[in-house]
């Protein structure tokens, strides 16, 4: 059956009524936990022990829509674009054994992006745990560690409280992924059921109480600051702060840098907006980095791909750290002021005692190193000279096409950080990419789930012909539902961004980067998929307009140059002032 | 930074994934957990962990934030030997016959202040509470004689300072 998606999404808003008094089996409560906690969408796959749950899909498949990925990684990451796009809680659904084991790469992604997602998997019966029963995988082990929290229920009626805390776990506080591992015996068992959302779980703080000590002291750093900077993360779009930022750097005249998590936050052309920091950021972001004399960082966790060596990191700036995690604070730069909290409370909380300020001449460096960067790369990059297409030009079509409206889901690679340094937005939650984990594969399911979460917005995933053959079989799900997504594969036969450690540290021998790749426009007519290829500059914007003018999914296969580097680089180990143009 | 031994208290809901969520904690550090006590506290329905670690005060600070976010943890505290009172305990069992023989054994059982806690035919059982080096000093005494068996607890302690446990709970249900 081919259905859709516009409409399958759009049949759903159904609520679920609170039951009570009668008896339902476990696998049916569970399907009455999803609706009531607003669920309508679904990613999964099934298998023996979790057939109840899905039987009870079958019934409600009018106010639940289930999406069979083709792979249960790709459920998660369809579920983690969802999440994304949305701010919702994704879900994703698989049996036990190596349904539940194949959860675990996207798990892991979530936990380390904070993605809100709840994946629920069937076990094998209570009275076979531990007896290596047909499909039985120790879920709840393997996955502590990439969990906020999981859970096994043995009996059915502890469902409808631990999936109304898993739900509440998910998305409170810093969000992350949860797993609830269910035996089969509780899918069966028949109880009364009735539903409570969690409200608090008493070991659990999820926001720490701002201080008003620290914010004010925050608030003298901020208002003495010389030359104030602020670098901001994913923890403004999570915690709805981006008005707040906003606010906060337009009051006080502060230049402000984003991690790729935090991208689209603020729109790209917002005066103040400076650019990206990181390894392959701008240089400006990065070099005076070690020039300010005050760092705010807000929600970001000083990754290593953002501060480059921790020794040499902004050590003559003093470092205000706004931070919803107690855990992230000191962890890898000491900080003078944490100001614990929700970031939009506690930017809220400081906005009033700032002075209203502006730091032109301090800005203006910015734009200096801009200067020099547009000359010795982007400018390459983006009108380049030479007969091969790099993957910089292709973005700046993909802006001009979409006027910065669609949301960007990137793989990981070269292309990855060429999209994220091009790319212009307008809307936050729009720069959607695996981040911490860097999980080739993401791109193709996390878009399907993005898409089916913002079904009004383009949504345009950038991918290597590397990364695209992890998770390729998913074009499956996009023909299947007609999920309109525009899938663009910059292919350049080879898994470039390890390609380009090798040339410039491994003195160039190609160890297992050079691929030889199949028909990509054939694979994608395989699925019945509109597909083009471009291979020369003179067919590229007609044919990137075509596709952002389709009303279906589309696929554009562009050969860009085979060794191109990505260029600023902080080599690893150096410090962001050693950040190299070339 | 110099490595210390640090004792790690954490209040907790009794939870069968617990055990397993914090000891990955120090699994993904490489960190050796010298010794681990799991008991229920002063507080009802509440555990406690007792975690010794021989690392960095900057580590173990780390460590006891990252387990206190897990969801089932109340609260998380370090405190260094000064700050504690604790204790370990050990079993030792010895062949009966040796206790009549060697005169020695008489005098290591009541310098060390230690207990019989049991004597049969074959064998009887010492029981000593104290410091590890106390423990560590009669067992080197009474090795001579041979031991047929040794067992050692992990450390419990109690903090002198106070740990706020109720407070949090109490703070909890109030909010609701
Ligand atoms: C090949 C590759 C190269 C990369 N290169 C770069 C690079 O050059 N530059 C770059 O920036 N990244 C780069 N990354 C990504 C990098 O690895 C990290 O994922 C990223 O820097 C993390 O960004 P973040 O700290 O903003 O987001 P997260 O890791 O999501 O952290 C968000 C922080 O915000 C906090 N938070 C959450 N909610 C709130 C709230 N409501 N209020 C306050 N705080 C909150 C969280 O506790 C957390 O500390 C690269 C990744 C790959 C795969
Ligand atoms: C699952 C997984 N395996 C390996 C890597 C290591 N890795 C990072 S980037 C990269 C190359 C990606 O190649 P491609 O998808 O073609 O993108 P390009 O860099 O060429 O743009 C590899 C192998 C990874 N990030 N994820
Ligand atoms: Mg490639």
């Amino acid at each position: 059956m081919r259905y859709s998606c516009m409409e399958t999404v759009k049949l759903k808003k159904d609520q679920s009524k609170k039951k009570t008094g009668i008896k339902i089996t476990g696998a049916e409560a569970i399907i009455h936990c999803l609706l009531a906690e607003g669920v309508d969408l679904i990613y999964g796959y099934p298998g023996g022990a979790i057939m109840p749950v899905y039987d009870e899909l079958y019934k409600f498949q009018d106010k639940l829509t289930h999406i069979l990925t083709r792979h249960e990684q790709g459920a998660t990451h369809a579920a983690q674009g969802y999440a994304r796009v949305t701010g919702k809680v994704g879900v994703a659904m698989a049996t036990s054994g190596p349904g539940a084991t194949n959860l675990v790469t996207g798990l892991a992604d979530a936990q380390i992006d904070s993605t809100p997602i709840v994946c629920i998997t069937g076990q094998v019966p209570r009275h076979l745990l531990g007896s290596d029963a047909f499909q039985e995988t120790d879920i709840i082990g393997i996955s502590t560690p990439v969990t906020k929290w999981n859970h096994q229920i043995t009996k059915a009626a502890e469902i409808p409280e631990v999936m109304a805390k898993a739900f509440y776990i998910a998305k409170s506080g810093r969000p992350g992924p949860v797993l609830i591992d269910i035996t089969k015996n509780a899918q069966f068992e028949e109880f009364e059921f009735s539903y409570e959302k969690c409200t608090g779980v008493r070991s659990y703080k999820p926001v720490p109480e701002p201080s008003v000590k620290a914010i004010e002291a925050a608030a003298e750093l901020i208002n003495s600051a010389k030359k104030p900077y602020v670098v901001w993360g994913q923890g403004v779009i999570l915690g709805k702060a981006e008005e707040a930022l906003k606010t906060l750097i337009e009051k006080a005249g502060i230049p402000a840098a984003w991690t790729i998590m935090g991208e689209s936050a603020i729109p790209t052309d917002h005066p103040l907006n400076v650019g990206m920091v990181g390894m392959h950021g701008n240089y400006g972001p990065n070099v005076l980095t070690n020039e300010c004399d005050l760092l705010i960082a807000i929600g970001m966790r000083f990754d290593d791909r953002v501060t480059g060596s921790l020794d040499t990191y902004a050590k003559q700036a003093k470092v205000i750290h706004f931070e919803i995690d107690p855990a992230e604070i000191n962890k890898n730069v000491p900080v003078d002021i944490a100001v614990l909290g929700d970031a939009k409370t506690t930017l809220e909380l400081i906005i009033p005692l700032i002075n209203k300020n502006s730091h032109e001449d301090w800005r203006k460096e910015f734009d200096k190193k801009y200067e020099e960067e547009f000359a010795q790369v982007i400018e390459k990059d983006l009108h380049p000279t030479k007969p091969g297409l790099t993957m910089g030009e292709v973005i700046e079509e993909i802006n001009l096409a979409s006027g910065h409206e669609a949301v960007m889901v990137t793989d990981v690679g070269q292309h990855q950080m060429v999209a994220c340094r091009y790319a212009k937005f307008k809307h936050s939650k729009s720069n959607i990419t695996s981040g911490g984990l860097g999980t080739m594969g993401f791109a193709l399911p996390a878009a399907i789930g993005a898409k089916m979460g913002a079904m009004d917005r383009e949504v345009v995933a950038i991918i290597g012909d590397g990364g695209y053959q992890m998770t390729i079989q998913e074009l499956g799900v996009i023909f299947q539902h007609n999920v309109p997504v525009k899938i663009v594969v910059l292919n350049n036969d080879h898994l470039g961004m390890v390609r380009q450690w090798q040339e410039l540290f491994f003195e160039s021998r190609y160890a297992s980067t050079v691929m030889t790749n199949p028909d990509f426009v054939k694979i994608a007519e395989g699925y019945h998929i509109e597909a083009k290829r471009v291979t020369e500059r003179k067919d590229l914007k007609a044919t990137v307009q075509e596709m952002m003018a389709s009303k279906n999914p589309y696929f554009l296969e562009v050969r860009v140059e085979k060794e191109d580097n990505v260029f600023p680089m902080i080599p690893s180990g150096a410090s962001v002032s050693d950040i190299r143009l070339k | 930074m110099k490595k210390q031994r640090f004792t790690i208290s954490v209040y907790s809901e009794n939870n069968v994934g617990l055990l397993n969520r914090i000891s990955g904690i120090f699994l993904k550090r490489h960190i050796n957990v010298e010794s681990l006590n799991v008991s229920k506290s002063e507080i009802e329905n509440v555990s406690k962990f007792t975690i010794v670690v021989n690392t960095t005060e900057d580590w173990t600070r780390k460590i006891v934030a990252q387990i206190e976010k897990q969801i089932e943890v109340i609260k998380a505290f370090y405190h260094t030997d000064d700050e504690t009172i604790f204790q370990e305990s050990a079993l030792f069992k010895i062949a009966s016959h040796l206790l009549f023989d060697e005169r020695q054994i008489q005098n290591i059982i009541k310098e060390s202040n230690s207990q019989i806690v049991t004597v049969s035919r074959d064998f009887f059982v010492l029981a000593k509470t104290g410091r590890r080096h106390e423990i560590d000093e009669m067992h080197d005494q009474l090795e001579p004689f041979g031991i047929m068996q040794f067992v050692r607890s992990g450390r419990i302690a109690v903090t002198k300072s106070e740990m706020p446990i109720t407070t949090i709970l109490e703070d909890f249900y109030q909010d609701k």
